[in-house]
């Protein structure tokens, strides 16, 4: 397993998969990036950090069902994993930390 | 209607060329979607550009890369792979074998590189004269006693009739004189050059490139063009055009071009200047009186053919005109005939007015000899692949037994050949380059590897590609014909390896390489014994501590007797002596002599030699009959001294105090024999002297001979010549030459060859014997079994030795036997050349035959021993 350094990109992609949770594939997770930041990315971008995602095991895939507005194509729809979770936890917790260790002064 | 919006072909075109199949269902999927989204929240045309943008960043390895199969289909690469692998862990664990087969194909290619190299520089010669092919040099035959013989000198008058009647032949006909030296006097420096007077055509038809000046500069009589390398000797960087220059410190003339020196090796290459023939007639009376007379044949005639015109043709036109002219002696059935210069360089030699032979016997030579020691290199590469073949049967069963054919099995070993017969090129092409200077320096040439041409690399890969086809053949052929299941049952064995379908056409082989190599072995024999004999030859004269000059000075007769005297009186000579012709060479050869008693159908034709009194002594001649010219006796001046083959000629007995007469166009003069000499060796020392007669000469002889005093150091004497010859005759350059170096120059091409044919010998030899060190080597790793139990049962080291070379003595043996017929047939042709040859004694056999066995014996014994030395715990114990 890769090591666990979850980079900007990478963080955003791992957190549009889980808010899609159980139908995130790659143009749902561009579309859902698009919606929640306001800035485009391009499909190769999403899909070459869900395939790291998948590599250092934080996010599994399976081949999903046809649907009829992809022309009877099939989807990968990815999943956060157990480990995916407790990274993004890991992050947001170190992150909190980090904010309640502003001074207060430092605002002002 | 209109159709709904699509995304551009392009990427989808292009996103299917490159994603793996297994991925490209699920991305075009996504991409569609987003399309189809786009479409309606940014409009179709940025919903396209997006769409392409998209396609683009996909393209990354992990989309391509296809998707490992779980049962791989190896594709073609993969095998090639494969045997790459193989043939790399064979050479390699082979270490020896290895080097053996490189090192041994890479000398013999060198050799056959060098030899292509040189035959290639041989062919191209005088091929950079633009008008090569269509350039000749008259020739005359004429026959005497029955023989005929080729001469380049021509009457003047037959350039003239040749214009006159057949111009339409020719785009030119000019005149020339024999390249020789010249005194050229700028200032007071005075310098000694070789060139030419001739007709003001020839720059033209020579295609000389001018450098300064232009090819009319011939047109005035005063005029004189330089090589690039005269102008700058004498001018340095200063411009040479228009300066004034003395010739022979006679002629006055003006330097009215500059031509790019004509590279060496070619014809003409010596060719240093040329001055207008109209000069040279005009200064020289008795090329004056020659313009008219059809019987002084001493110039030479060049000719360049009109563009329709071709030799045979022209050449069957002009036969007869020498023997038309009533001037001429119809008694010499004289021919005139073209001699083109193509053949030049390559067929110089003539015999009985045809023109054969020559370096083209050495291009042939060298080139079988190329070829065969190459063939050697191969042979020890298909012997000790089939021997080693062995070790290889096991794999060759198993390649068999999960699918291969034949035919891929003959490509992996004709890939295993190749790929060692490139190494062996690359090594090759390193021997070369490093051995091209030394190559240059013995075969005297100018060659260069020519790594720009691609005829060069072209030649290289086709060179490369059919040594790997020849040396690979066999090896190919018989190891993919083996029995997949005979030889992974253990039924072909070690054993059958020995059998007589494998060791027959082996053996067949090293008898092959063996007679090569004893053949040239013995050809450098005896090419040395030949040289050897002919240096060994009684030259009539003794050659030590003498010098010739050439004197080129006007009016030199008034200063003759002070600088013999003054030259004397210094000390630093013992004599002094002249003569018309330099003593390696005889310049001059008439008719016309008589003398009572001759048979008169006998035509003579006697070397002619103007010497001074003094000649004689100077060069130290001997006398077997009478006596030496004298100043005291006045009669002696109308006296001659013959050589012994003159008097054979005559057929006399007691030729001194007779009477010989001789009479020419316009003189006729009685001489008495006062002496009779022993042969002088004055041209080539592999014929017998020519019948020649020396008298002493109306004017003074062109070349000085001085015999230095042995008492005093020859530089020391040189000095001291120099500055007597400086006080007296301060316009002749002291340009001397050692009369022992001159007489050696008459062995430099055999010499030359000698060196050669033992340089290839030697490779030869040693390629043949790489060879069989591996193939003893593998015999003896075959046999460790046998050994250790014949060692075990008593069989000493001896016994051994000899079980395991005599083998080879004897094809060693049956190779000598072949040799000896192949040597002793080409070499009794090649001594026909040599009138004073050496005879093909049976003890140059007998070393060669020694030497090849002692070396074989030598290379055997080693591996023979070793083997023989082993523990036989040890060999027994194994396995």
């Amino acid at each position: 397993m890769k090591g666990t350094y979850l980079g900007e990109f990478e963080e955003v992609v791992l957190l549009a998969v889980a808010i899609r949770d159980g139908d995130a594939y790659g143009a749902a997770v561009v579309n859902e990036i698009e919606q929640q930041m306001g800035r485009s990315v391009n499909l190769g971008a999403v899909h070459s950090a869900l395939h790291r995602l998948q590599e250092k095991g934080l996010v599994k895939s399976e081949m999903g069902g046809i649907s009829p507005e992809r022309g009877g194509r099939r989807k990968r729809l990815y999943s956060v994993t157990a480990y995916g979770r407790r990274v993004l936890e890991e992050v947001r917790q170190l992150r909190n930390q980090m904010w309640d260790a502003i001074p207060r002064t430092a605002w002002s | 209607m209109r159709s709904a919006p699509t995304p551009p072909r392009f990427a989808q075109r292009l996103l299917r060329w490159f994603c793996a199949p297994h991925r490209l269902d699920e991305l075009e999927g996504d991409l569609d979607e987003l399309f189809q989204d786009r479409i309606k929240s940014v409009g179709v045309h940025r919903a396209r550009w997006r769409y392409l943008r998209d396609v683009l960043s996909l393209m990354r390895p992990q989309f391509m890369r296809r998707q490992p199969q779980e049962y791989p289909n190896p594709s073609h690469m993969d095998m090639l792979r494969n045997y790459l692998k193989i043939a790399f862990r064979n050479l390699v664990k082979q270490k020896a074998y290895s080097f053996i087969n490189i090192g041994g194909l890479a000398v013999g290619m060198a050799v056959a590189i060098l030899i292509g190299l040189w035959i290639y520089d041989e062919l191209s010669v005088n091929k950079s004269f633009q008008n090569y092919d269509r350039i000749a040099q008259l020739m005359r035959n004429r026959t005497i006693n029955g023989e005929t013989d080729t001469r380049a000198g021509l009457p003047i008058p037959l350039a003239q009739r040749l214009k006159d009647s057949y111009g339409e032949s020719f785009r030119h006909v000019e005149l020339a004189w024999w390249t020789s030296w010249h005194t050229i006097k700028l200032n007071n420096q005075v310098f000694s050059k070789s060139g030419k007077f001739m007709t003001p055509g020839v720059p033209e038809m020579l295609s000389l490139t001018m450098l300064k000046g232009s090819r009319d500069g011939l047109k005035e009589p005063g005029s004189i063009l330089l090589s690039a390398s005269v102008a700058q000797a004498l001018f340095g960087d200063a411009n040479p055009l228009h300066k004034t220059l003395t010739l022979d410190n006679t002629m006055t003339v003006n330097v009215t071009g500059v031509y790019e020196d004509i590279p060496a090796g070619n014809s003409f290459d010596d060719v240093q200047f040329i001055a207008p023939w109209a000069l040279y007639a005009a200064s020289t009376p008795w090329v004056n009186e020659a313009k008219d007379d059809w019987t002084n044949t001493s110039f030479e005639v060049f000719v360049e053919l009109a563009p329709q015109a071709t030799m045979a043709d022209v050449s069957a036109k002009i036969k007869n005109l020498l023997a038309n002219n009533t001037q001429v002696n119809p008694a010499l059935k004289s021919e005139v005939l073209l001699y083109p210069m193509a053949r030049w360089h390559l067929y110089s030699d003539w015999k009985n007015g045809v023109n054969e032979g020559g370096r083209i016997q050495f291009v042939w030579l060298f080139g079988i000899i190329g070829i065969f020691v190459l063939l050697l290199a191969c042979i020890n590469f298909m012997n000790l692949s089939t021997a080693r073949s062995v070790k290889r049967a096991k794999e060759v069963g198993i390649r068999k037994a999960i699918g291969s054919r034949p035919q891929e099995l003959i490509v992996q070993f004709f890939g295993e050949s190749l790929l060692v017969v490139a190494l062996a090129y690359v090594v090759a092409l390193g021997l070369v380059y490093i051995a091209v200077p030394l190559f240059n320096q013995v075969a005297d040439k100018h060659m260069t590897v020519p790594l720009v041409s691609p005829l060069f690399w072209v030649l290289g890969l086709g060179f490369t590609l059919l040594t790997g086809l020849i040396a690979g053949s066999y090896p190919a052929l018989y190891l993919s014909s083996f029995k997949p299941i005979a030889v992974l049952k253990g039924t072909i064995t070690a054993s059958q390896f020995r059998g007589s379908s494998i060791v027959t056409p082996r053996r067949v082989l090293v008898v092959v390489q063996f007679t090569v190599s004893i053949t040239l072995i013995i050809g450098t024999l005896v090419v040395y014994r030949q040289i050897q004999h002919a240096k060994n030859r009684p030259i009539g004269y003794s050659r030590n501590g003498l010098i010739s000059l050439l004197l080129n000075v006007p009016h030199y007769e008034q200063q003759r007797e002070t600088v013999r005297n003054e030259l004397i009186r210094s000390g630093a000579v013992l004599e002094v002596g002249e003569s018309a012709s330099p003593l390696t060479e005889v310049r001059s050869t008439n008719g016309g002599f008589n003398w009572e008693g001759k048979d008169p159908t006998l035509q003579v034709n006697f070397g002619t030699i103007g010497i001074s009194h003094e000649f004689g002594k100077a060069v130290g001649w001997q006398f077997s009959q009478g006596r030496d010219f004298s100043r005291k006796l006045a009669s002696d001046s109308l006296g001659v001294v013959l050589n012994e083959s003159a008097v054979a000629f005559m057929g006399m007995r007691d030729v001194v105090g007779k009477t010989i007469t001789w009479t020419g166009n316009d003189f006729n003069v009685r001489f008495h024999v006062i002496g009779v000499i022993k042969d002088m060796v004055m041209d080539s020392p592999y014929e017998p002297a020519q019948p020649s007669i020396f008298f002493i000469g109306q004017t003074p002889g062109k070349f000085l001979t001085m015999r230095l005093n042995p008492e005093r150091s020859p530089q020391a004497s040189l000095a001291t010549i120099g500055e007597v010859l400086k006080e007296h005759l301060p316009e002749a350059p002291f340009n001397y030459t050692f009369v022992d170096e001159e007489y050696d120059q008459k062995f430099r091409s055999e010499e030359r060859i000698g060196t050669l044919a033992s340089l290839f010998a030697g490779l030869a030899i040693f390629i043949s014997c790489l060879g069989l060190f591996g193939l003893a080597s593998f015999v003896a790793e075959q046999r460790t079994k046998e050994i250790g139990v014949r060692k075990v049962l008593g069989a000493s080291v001896a016994d051994l030795w000899a079980l395991l070379s005599k083998d080879f003595v004897v094809l060693v043996s049956i190779a000598f036997g072949i040799a000896t017929v192949i040597a002793y047939y080409s070499l009794h042709n090649w001594l026909q050349n040599y009138e004073y040859r050496t005879d093909l004694s049976w003890w140059i056999f007998a070393i060669a035959g020694v030497g090849a066995l002692v070396i074989t014996l030598l290379t055997v014994s080693f591996q023979a021993i070793k083997a023989a030395l082993v523990n036989p715990v040890k060999s027994l114990r194994s396995e």
